[in-house]
């Protein structure tokens, strides 16, 4: 069991697209060698804005709703987990449906795996690796009820898409609007930087 | 002569670099680990708390280490993967030897010999001095000091210097005018409570990533961020207020700040009055310094340089940073200076939430540039032309002061004595000048002239395939020791493995070739690390850099200490100067009047651009290490030309295009990568690749008159758009290299690019 009380938290604005969560995700025995964080470049010309997904563990998880063989589970603590391997067909389902881009059907596995909140560490009183490593603590694992005191932006935890309603047990840092976003230097420099 | 015995891809098919992907056994492997050892990354200054998992006497994997105070647990992915550099197939397991067919592998004896013998003939026919000791702080305190003690005692030659004098030399120099001590001023608790942080010259998010979070506790808390950078960097993206400064223009923008400051009467007279001298002088330097002045240098408007001064003339605490951005310059120590003015003038030193420091950049920076590893230092950060600490030094250690020699050369200086057919004779320890030092065809030609190199590397480097000899060194994760990090935290380096093969600690091999010397008397005692630590802190004791009162059993109770510690009982010294006094003669902060100049190199009508360098997260330095390791060649496995859209456009270059960038030095091309978070009015190259791809091909070997780091950061060039059949071949092999690391796939299908 996960402790209901932490929650998971991802702040994209602190992100620094190191990929250390990656690189340390791989590492799992569980999993072997295979990440499940995608850690995406949004537009480098723009910006150096990175952001990492991990599972956002749905309440109702739309990858378990279209499963046809009924293999992915959610555990009582809120985690949903890889597919069961007996039951998974490899059909991508799940990963064409996924809101948030999550589930990987890995060729030769013909298994999905996925975020599963480390629940080897997690279950028993530590962080998942990702966030432990994560230098700039965008992804950030603690006891929900100081998330409030520990950053002055807020959490989000439901979300629009189309016109279907998720919420999830993982939560998105809102980007403080409080603070600026630097884009281009010209832009901040005199007479454009010539 | 010390070229390469073979051609270049027959060195790499036999020594690398090639990929280490998996941990031992494949991913699949996944055994259970006899033992976790704690310990601490070796890529950066920061030296992160981290545990390596062991089983059968192979480094398998790692676990965060929680516990450890500075990181709790966090790593970047250089600490993440730091692991695979063992177990690879690189591994250089026994000595090599120069021969007509290339190098050939011979046992550690005839090697020692060979060394001995080509010694011993080259300082009886050219003199001691004629052969050198090029070092590096990626060693821990005791093969520092004992590289330190080897050239003067084992080799008798003054020319001993080390990879220190290209990081961390400006920020030593300016420390030491400033406060008499060459230290960060604070650990990083400091930061978290700071209301306004100040990062110059820093990619903190790249170059020190776990400084990020505790910039975002302070920001949590309230801080305001300020970053003066060239580039918009991935912690610049969010400050509260970005300053792109034009490279070379620091310590006119600090300048114009401190003017400011005293224009608004934000000066903490009370603390300038009674605790600093030097401020009048200091002012009177920076009298013209407006912002209308300051602008025109910096390319800054003067609204945000007037609003910088604000903010951090009104804080109440206030945390500055600086590290390679503005120290890596012919001004480097005046830059740093300037920046310690400005924390002098606001009084915001030696107490909570105030701060100051240099972000050290080597694994054991700090340690590293203690205890007399450099051309003019003695252990304690003593100088070698005290007389005082010359015979402080010669009682610890025997011997008389004629036997001790004077000030030698400094790293960029030998590397030119070699060109000029001064020294004939070089050893080299953790340094792979070849990459790392400016001018790189230059270096490359010195390199040739050598009458005889030894090299002692774990792998092969650039600079090691000129070796006459190569003899076989251990591993971070081989050998016991210590290491002090950016925060001045003396910590343990623990042994994890044993090395493979012949290949030996560096201690081991020093203190073998000093006896084969006729030095015995001075190196024999030096069975282990611990016993090589205790001479260092008699050696050490009195000095600024005081380890006297740590001992390997006070580091573990106390997952470090801060020097300096004086004796036993003491606790250490997280900050520094909370008594208001400093380490100088009078006692006193010392102002240094920095009236502006410009680079040794300007943009002209020949070469319009500034060029600046830098690192990336996923690399360490010259490449050495990381350049092996498979995750992180797939983030980023080669150099590219960052540059500004409206550049671009003037030369018609697009994203990907080839790009051929030229200096004064020499030309290399690179692919652009077309940003918009660099000013227009500069490009940027990242510097961990050799040959035809090193960032070094253009840059030039000014130096600072003080510090002699080189000018790195600044360099003029011009760009040309040219055709992808110019790319070199290495750009191809390391494109192949990402895609095995992608796919664990040897061979790069056409199609993929």
């Amino acid at each position: 069991m996960v402790g209901d009380d932490f929650g998971f938290y991802i702040d994209p604005q602190r992100c620094i697209g190191c990929r250390a969560c990656v690189g340390a995700c791989a590492e799992c025995g569980t999993h072997k060698g295979r990440p499940m964080i995608h850690l995406d470049e949004i537009d480098r010309l723009v910006s150096t804005q990175t952001t990492p997904t991990v599972c956002m563990h749905c309440e109702d998880p739309i990858c378990a709703q279209v499963c046809p063989s009924d293999a992915i589970k959610r555990s009582e603590d809120g985690v949903v987990h890889s597919s069961q391997k007996p039951r998974c067909i490899g059909c991508q389902n799940c990963e064409l449906s996924c809101p948030f881009g999550v589930p990987i059907v890995f060729s030769g596995l013909e298994q999905m795996m996925k975020c599963d909140l480390c629940y080897d560490r997690t279950s028993e009183g530590h962080k998942p690796m990702c966030a432990t490593v994560c230098p700039s603590q965008a992804l950030l694992f603690v006891p929900k009820h100081q998330i409030s005191a520990m950053r002055q932006n807020q959490p989000l935890n439901e979300f629009t898409i189309g016109t279907l309603k998720v919420r999830t047990r993982t939560a998105l840092m809102v980007p403080d609007p409080g603070l600026p976003l630097h884009l281009d230097a010209a832009l901040l420099m005199v007479g454009g930087g010539f | 002569m010390a070229m390469p015995p073979n051609r270049l891809d027959e060195l790499s098919r036999a020594f690398g670099p090639h990929l280490n992907l998996a941990p031992p056994g494949g991913w699949e492997a996944n055994p259970e680990p006899d033992k976790l050892v704690k310990t601490h990354c070796c890529f950066c200054g920061q030296q992160c708390g981290i545990q390596l998992k062991v089983k059968d006497n192979q480094v398998i994997g790692f676990e965060p280490w929680e516990d450890f105070p500075f990181n709790q647990g966090k790593l970047c992915p250089k600490g993440v993967k730091r692991y695979l550099q063992g177990n690879h197939p690189d591994r250089l397991k026994h000595a090599l030897m120069r021969t007509e067919q290339g190098f050939a592998e011979v046992e550690p004896e005839p090697a020692l010999d060979r060394v001995v013998d080509e010694i011993q003939s080259i300082q009886g026919r050219y003199g001691k001095d004629a052969f050198a000791v090029l070092s590096g702080v990626s060693l821990t305190n005791e093969k520092s000091y004992l590289a330190g003690k080897f050239a003067r005692l084992g080799l008798q030659t003054k020319n001993l210097d080390y990879n220190g004098r290209l990081c961390m030399v400006s920020a030593g120099a300016g420390n030491k005018k400033a406060f008499g001590i060459d230290r960060a001023a604070n650990s990083w608790a400091d930061i978290e409570g700071a209301e306004v942080i100040w990062v110059t010259g820093a990619n903190v998010a790249e170059c020190a990533p776990i400084t990020t979070d505790y910039i975002w506790r302070a920001r949590d808390r309230g801080a305001k961020l300020i970053v003066c950078d060239p580039r918009i960097t991935p912690l610049a993206r969010t400050a509260d207020l970005m300053l792109p400064l034009k490279p070379g223009s620091d310590c006119a923008l600090t300048n114009g700040i401190l003017h400011l400051l005293h224009k608004w009467d934000l000066i903490d007279w009370e603390f300038v009055n009674q605790h600093t001298s030097g401020f009048e002088e200091t002012l009177e330097a920076v009298k013209d310094c407006t912002p209308e002045w300051t602008s025109n240098l910096t390319g800054l408007p003067i609204a945000a340089i007037e609003q910088a001064a604000r903010m951090w003339g009104e804080a109440k605490t206030s945390f500055l940073l600086h590290a390679r951005g503005i120290e890596h310059q012919s001004k480097g120590v005046e830059n740093v200076s300037s920046c310690i003015n400005m924390v002098l003038a606001t009084g915001r030193i030696g107490k909570p939430n105030c701060g100051y420091a240099t972000i050290t950049g080597q694994g054991n920076g700090q340690g590293g540039r203690e205890h007399g590893h450099k051309c003019d230092q003695l252990p304690g950060n003593r100088d070698i032309e005290n007389p005082e600490h010359r015979k402080y030094i010669c009682e610890v250690w025997g011997c008389t002061d004629e036997e001790l020699p004077r000030k030698g050369l400094t790293a960029q200086e030998i590397m030119n004595a070699i060109h000029a057919g001064e020294i004939k004779g070089l050893l080299c320890l953790c340094f792979n000048p070849l990459v790392s030092l400016p001018d790189t065809e230059f270096t490359r030609e010195a390199l040739s002239k050598l009458e005889f190199f030894v090299v002692l590397d774990f792998f092969l480097s650039e600079t090691a395939q000129h070796a006459d000899v190569v003899l076989p060194a251990a591993l971070h994760e081989e050998d016991d020791g210590t290491s002090t990090s950016t925060e001045g935290r003396v910590i343990r380096i623990r042994k994890a493995v044993d090395p493979p093969g012949d290949a030996r600690p560096d201690w081991e091999i020093l203190v073998d070739i000093a006896s084969r010397l006729g030095r015995g008397k001075y190196f024999d005692h030096f069975t282990s690390p611990e016993a090589i630590f205790n001479e260092l802190r008699v050696a050490s004791k009195g000095g600024t850099a005081d380890y006297f009162g740590i001992t390997y059993a006070k580091i573990e109770q106390n997952m470090g200490v801060f020097w300096p510690c004086p004796d036993l009982d003491h606790p250490g010294t997280p900050r520094l100067f909370e008594d208001k006094v400093f380490f100088t003669p009078d006692k006193k902060a010392h102002f240094v009047p920095t009236v502006w100049r410009p680079p040794m190199e300007v943009v002209d009508a020949e070469y319009p651009v500034w060029l600046t360098t830098g690192r990336t997260v996923f690399h360490y330095l010259s490449g050495t290490q990381t350049r092996r390791i498979g995750f992180l060649v797939e983030q980023c496995p080669h150099p590219y030309l960052e540059i500004h859209p409206r550049l671009a456009e003037l030369h018609g270059i697009a994203e990907g295009d080839a790009v051929e960038i030229t200096s004064r030095r020499g030309a290399l091309v690179l692919p652009a990568k077309v940003v918009r978070t660099i000013r227009p009015d500069t490009v940027f190259i990242p510097y961990h690749w050799p040959g035809a791809l090193s960032a070094n091909r253009l840059t030039a070997r000014h130096l600072d008159p003080v510090s002699k780091i080189p000018e790195y950061k600044v360099s003029a060039v011009r760009i040309q758009k040219t055709t992808p059949d110019r790319f070199s071949p290495e750009l191809a092999e390391l494109q192949r290299m990402a895609f095995e690391a992608r796919t664990n796939q040897p061979v790069l299908p056409e199609q993929v690019y």
